[in-house]
């Protein structure tokens, strides 16, 4: 087999990953709402009187979405009107490339890297084409030819933009404490233990980091704390003339930019798919006790490692986006501006003050 | 400082709070699939098709008209539910009747309950008990209007 094949079926496959986990993402959502709210959430969803906990739902939404009407408004300009939504989704699907599944794999005699794209400079393309996701939104606010949409674009563009700054500041403390803009030696790097017995994942080493740059990035996904491009009930989004499949398009972007953060978040704060105390060979504990394990056992665990934090990041931004009201544009803009930006200053001083100890 | 601080702290509470429902629901539901019995269950939802709440004693739904011993309508057409009826949705047309006693029966009854509101004017008014709203009928849905036209003969059976 060749060094194509392993590139093809590794792209295939993060698409694949990628896409079901968007797809589940909604269940996810309608479940997890559910559950807070103390309800049970859609369960009908059936295929020869299964039901199983309404896991087809998503499948049925799909199949709506596909068979609906493709309505482009006759006073749209019809071609930007049909990019907008590939173009949000082409940027937001083209990350995955970047993200780090697991460690090296060796099989057969070939070393196998589980990532699709090993970019020295993997952190600023995720960020990059996170940012060029904004010209969807506009594209599509302008090409709607609706004043409404159109101000929504505008807010999103503004939405965007300001915490683009505080999303990337917020990152720079990270960056001078590790070695290298590649994710993979980063989440190499976070495989080392602090005081010898705290892996030295970005959490512990940059808590406020942490907690602006995840401020800005639920931000930077247009979910409810901060959907004012959005606002589909009260304030008319960006896809106001959208409807069926393209429309799914947005709403596929939002739930993959959701599994992408909660893919940032996991691979520099939360030690990538590193175990705690798993080594190559198998698990040396800090109080002398030793595990060892083939090698296929330790990859496998690391991606389960890494899909379980990604799902657990995704939990967690679900879990805020309904706890919380929309903020006010001003409020919006104030946090962006005069709280996450000054916080991630600080933080960049403080960590050049710490690393110059 | 403090009152961001303390600000910041009742915004993370919030998320607690639902974190703590979210937990509590999720321990319930994983108990009882695994046929544990818990003190409530996991979410308030009534399966309604198939699982049903009992209808409260005085619930109105669709209505029924009474019978006298001898198997007649008790109603005696004096028009005092169509002349409450809001809605305008009764219509009565009498016919005499052999009985001296009696004097009056509908020869038509008719409750299009397209117009009808469910507010039980009609059974306050009837003199006579005749019309009633207690047939626990809450599934009236049809697929033509005509359909909820209901004559004598669907009113009494």
């Amino acid at each position: 087999m060749s060094d194509f094949a392993v590139l093809l079926i590794k792209i295939v496959g993060g698409l694949v990953w990628l896409l079901t986990l968007s797809l589940y993402l909604t269940w996810l959502e309608r479940k997890e709402s559910a559950v807070i709210q103390d309800r049970i959430g859609a369960n009908r969803a059936s295929v020869f009187g299964l039901r199983w906990l309404g896991l087809f739902q998503p499948w049925a939404d799909a199949i709506k979405m596909i068979f609906k009407e493709d309505f482009v408004p006759a006073f749209s300009r019809k071609f930007l009107h049909t990019l907008a939504p590939f173009l949000s989704f082409f940027f937001v699907a083209v990350t995955v490339a970047a993200v780090p599944f697991g460690d090296t794999l060796r099989v057969g005699g070939r070393v196998v890297r589980l990532q699709i794209l090993d970019l020295n400079v993997g952190l600023l393309f995720i960020l990059a084409m996170l940012s060029l996701g904004l010209y969807g939104i506009l594209i599509s606010g302008w090409a709607s030819n609706n004043r409404f949409a159109l101000l929504g674009g505008m807010r999103g563009a503004a939405q965007l933009i300001s915490y683009e700054v505080a999303l990337g500041l917020s990152l720079v403390g990270l960056i001078m404490v590790y070695p290298s803009l590649r994710l993979s030696t980063i989440v190499e790097y976070q495989g080392s233990l602090l005081f010898g017995f705290l892996p030295r994942w970005g959490i512990f080493l940059q808590p406020l980091g942490f907690v602006v740059f995840f401020l800005a990035a639920l931000a930077e996904t247009k979910r409810v704390p901060f959907d004012l491009p959005e606002g589909e009930s009260e304030i008319i989004g960006f896809f106001a003339e959208y409807g069926g499949l393209k429309w799914g398009l947005f709403m596929m972007t939002d739930f993959m930019e959701v599994i992408i953060v909660s893919c940032l978040l996991t691979t520099l704060f939360f030690g990538g798919w590193q175990v705690p105390w798993l080594q190559s060979q198998g698990f040396v504990f800090p109080w002398g006790g030793r595990w060892m394990m083939p090698h296929g056992l330790v990859i496998a665990l690391q991606v389960l490692a890494f899909n379980l934090k990604v799902i657990f990041g995704c939990w967690l931004q679900i879990l805020i986006r309904w706890t919380y009201p929309r903020m006010r544009f001003d409020q919006l803009m104030d946090m962006g501006w005069k709280l996450l930006l000054p916080l991630s200053l600080l933080n960049i001083a403080a960590t050049a003050l710490v690393m110059s100890l | 400082m403090i009152k961001a601080l303390q600000a910041a702290w009742e915004i993370i509470r919030g998320s607690l709070i639902t974190a703590r429902h979210f937990g509590v629901n999720m321990w319930r539901h994983t108990l009882r699939l695994f046929g544990r019995k818990t003190g409530r269950p996991g979410a308030v939802t009534i399966q309604y098709p198939e699982q049903r709440k009992p209808l409260p004693p005085r619930h109105r739904c669709t209505h029924r008209l009474l019978a006298r011993e001898d198997g007649q309508p008790r109603c005696v057409a004096c028009m005092l539910c169509q002349t409450v009826c809001p809605a305008e949705c009764i219509t009565v047309e009498a016919a005499e009747d052999a009985d001296p006693e009696v004097q009056k029966v509908p020869a038509r009854f008719v409750i299009d309950l397209n117009r009808c509101c469910f507010c039980g004017f009609c059974v306050e008014a009837c003199p006579v008990d005749a019309i009633r709203m207690d047939t626990g009928c809450i599934e009236i849905a049809e697929l033509d209007r005509a359909d909820l036209l209901y004559d004598l003969a669907k009113l009494r059976s």
